[in-house]
C-alpha cells in the first residue's frame, strides 16, 4: 500500500529519556513546496525531533500528523515516503558507492535498483566514482552519496541533520540548490542546522529550539543570523 | 519480507568477503579454543572419552558470541541500522537477513572446526556426515536465533560486550545440551540414530520457537 500526504503537523510534542527532557511541547505546520529550519544551538532537542519526524522515536506525548497519517497506523507505508540525511551518513564504507545506492533503491522497493543507483550517481556527479568505494571518499563526496542515498526512492517529507558539516563551499552550494529543487518538486523539506549563514534565505519557515522548547517560529525569516540573536537573546 | 531478507544477506556477505574481519577472527577464536583443549585435555595421544562434542559446541558458541558482537557494531560505526530500520519493509525481514548472514558466517567457521577436532581428538565426525550436518545446521540456527535478536537489542548498550553472553547463553543451554548430546551419540560406535533423530526434532523445535519469539519480539525492540 502507497499513501502520501501534503502536511507534516507536529502537536505538542515531547520527548523523555528517563528524566531528561529532550523536546517539550513543540508545535508546528508544514506544507509541501516548503523547507523548515530547526534551529538551536547544541543540546536544543533538533537531532530528537529530526528522530521523532522520522519515526525512529517515539513521541512520549503529544503526536505527528502526516497528513491525516501517524506513524503507529501507517507504519511501512509511511516510511517509504521519508528520506532521511542524519549526522551519520548511513552508508556502508566497504561498499562502493553503487553498491550502496543500489543497496537502498531495493530496500525501497525500485525495480531497477543500478539504474535508480545510476541515476543518484549522475545526479551527485560522481558517475565517475561509481565503483569507488565509499571508505576512499573525502567527506564532501560520502555527504553527496548519503544526500542522493536519502533521496533515492523520491520521498515526500525529507529531512536533514546539519547537512552541512563539512561540506567545502562548491559542495555547499550544490546542497542548497538541490534543497530548492526539492522544494519546487513538492517536497517538505526539515532542516535541523546551527549554521545560520548556510541556512540564509532558504528558509520558508524557521522554529527557533532551546533545551528542547520550541522559542519563537518566524516565517519567511530574514537576517537570519540577528533574528536568532534577538530570539535567543530574550529567552534566556 | 524474502527480498528485503536477501538483499541483507547479499550485503552482509559482500562486506564480509571485502574485509574478512569477522571471518578471519571467528575462525581464529575458535581453532585457538580448540587447539587450547587439545594441549590440555589430550595426554599421549589419547583423547578423553566424549571431548569432542563439547570442545566442538563450546567452540561454536564462544565464536558465534564474537561475531555476533561484530555483525552489529559494524552496523553501529555507520549508523546504518537506523537506515535499515527506516525502509519501509517489514521490520522482521531485517532480522531475517541479519540471521541468515550469522548463521552462513558460523556453517563457514564450522566447516574449519569439525575436520581439526576430528583429527585432534580422534574423534569419528564425519562418520555420518549428513547427520552431523543437521545437527549442525539446526543448533546454529537456534544459537543465532536468539544471539541475533539480542545483539540488535543491545546495539545502543553501552556495556553490551559484556551483557550479551551473559543474557545469550542461559537461553541458548538447551540448543548447546541437545546440540552436545546429538554430537556425542553420533561419535559412539554403537550409537543410535534414533536418539540422534530425537535431539535433532528438540533443535528444529526450539528453532521454530526461537524465531518466531524473535520475529515477534523485533518490531517493538528496535522502534525505540
Amino acid at each position: 500500500m502507497s499513501i502520501d500526504f501534503h502536511e507534516l503537523t507536529a502537536e505538542d510534542v515531547s520527548r523523555h529519556f528517563g528524566r531528561r527532557r529532550a523536546l517539550s511541547k513543540i508545535s508546528f505546520h508544514a506544507r509541501t513546496g516548503s523547507i523548515l529550519g530547526l534551529l538551536g544551538p547544541n543540546g536544543a532537542g533538533k537531532s530528537t525531533m529530526i528522530a521523532v519526524l522520522a519515526t525512529l522515536l517515539r513521541a512520549s506525548g503529544g503526536a505527528v500528523r502526516y497528513g491525516t497519517h501517524t506513524a503507529g497506523a501507517a507504519g511501512a507505508a509511511l516510511r517509504a515516503r521519508i528520506g532521511i540525511l542524519g549526522h551519520d551518513l548511513f552508508l556502508y564504507p566497504e561498499l562502493t558507492a553503487r553498491e550502496n545506492l543500489a543497496f537502498f533503491a531495493g530496500l525501497y522497493g525500485a525495480a531497477d535498483a543500478h539504474a535508480a543507483a545510476d541515476t543518484a550517481l549522475a545526479r551527485a556527479g560522481l558517475g565517475d566514482r561509481a565503483h569507488d568505494p565509499i571508505s576512499s571518499f573525502s567527506r564532501g563526496m560520502r555527504q553527496r552519496v548519503a544526500l542522493e542515498r536519502s533521496l533515492i526512492h523520491g520521498p515526500r517529507l525529507v529531512l536533514l541533520d546539519e547537512p552541512f558539516t563539512g561540506l567545502d563551499d562548491a559542495s555547499t552550494a550544490a546542497l542548497v540548490a538541490r534543497l530548492r529543487g526539492l522544494r519546487d518538486e513538492g517536497a517538505i523539506v526539515v532542516l535541523a542546522t546551527h549554521d545560520l549563514d548556510l541556512a540564509e534565505g532558504l528558509l520558508d519557515e524557521a522554529l527557533f529550539l532551546r533545551d528542547g522548547r520550541m522559542v519563537d517560529a518566524v516565517a519567511r525569516p530574514g537576517a537570519l543570523r540577528s533574528t536568532y540573536r534577538s530570539i535567543m537573546g530574550r529567552s534566556s | 519480507m524474502i527480498r528485503t531478507a536477501w538483499l541483507i544477506l547479499r550485503k552482509d556477505l559482500t562486506v564480509e568477503v571485502r574485509s574478512l574481519e569477522i571471518a578471519y577472527t571467528t575462525i581464529f577464536f575458535a581453532v585457538s579454543c580448540v587447539l587450547f583443549f587439545a594441549f590440555a585435555l589430550v595426554k599421549e595421544g589419547k583423547a578423553p572419552e566424549d571431548g569432542a562434542a563439547g570442545i566442538l559446541w563450546i567452540a561454536i558458541a564462544f565464536a558465534g558470541t564474537l561475531a555476533l558482537g561484530r555483525t552489529f557494531e559494524r552496523e553501529r560505526q555507520s549508523e546504518t541500522l537506523r537506515a535499515l530500520l527506516m525502509a519501509p519493509a517489514a521490520r522482521p525481514a531485517i532480522y531475517v537477513g541479519k540471521l541468515l548472514g550469522i548463521v552462513a558466517l558460523l556453517i563457514a567457521a564450522e566447516v574449519v572446526l569439525v575436520p581439526l577436532v576430528a583429527f585432534l581428538f580422534q574423534a569419528p565426525l564425519l562418520s555420518h556426515p549428513l547427520w552431523l550436518a543437521a545437527v549442525l545446521v539446526s543448533g546454529t540456527i537456534g544459537f543465532a536465533a536468539v544471539g541475533t535478536l539480542f545483539s540488535a537489542m543491545l546495539v545502543r548498550a553501552r556495556s553490551r560486550d559484556v551483557l550479551l553472553p551473559v543474557l545469550l547463553y542461559p537461553i541458548t543451554v538447551p540448543v548447546i545440551i541437545a546440540g552436545v548430546r546429538a554430537t556425542a551419540e553420533l561419535l559412539q560406535p554403537d550409537g543410535e540414530l534414533a536418539l540422534v533423530r530425537f535431539w535433532v526434532a528438540l533443535l528444529l523445535a526450539l528453532d521454530v520457537v526461537f524465531v518466531t519469539l524473535a520475529l515477534w519480539t523485533f518490531e517493538p525492540l528496535m522502534t525505540d
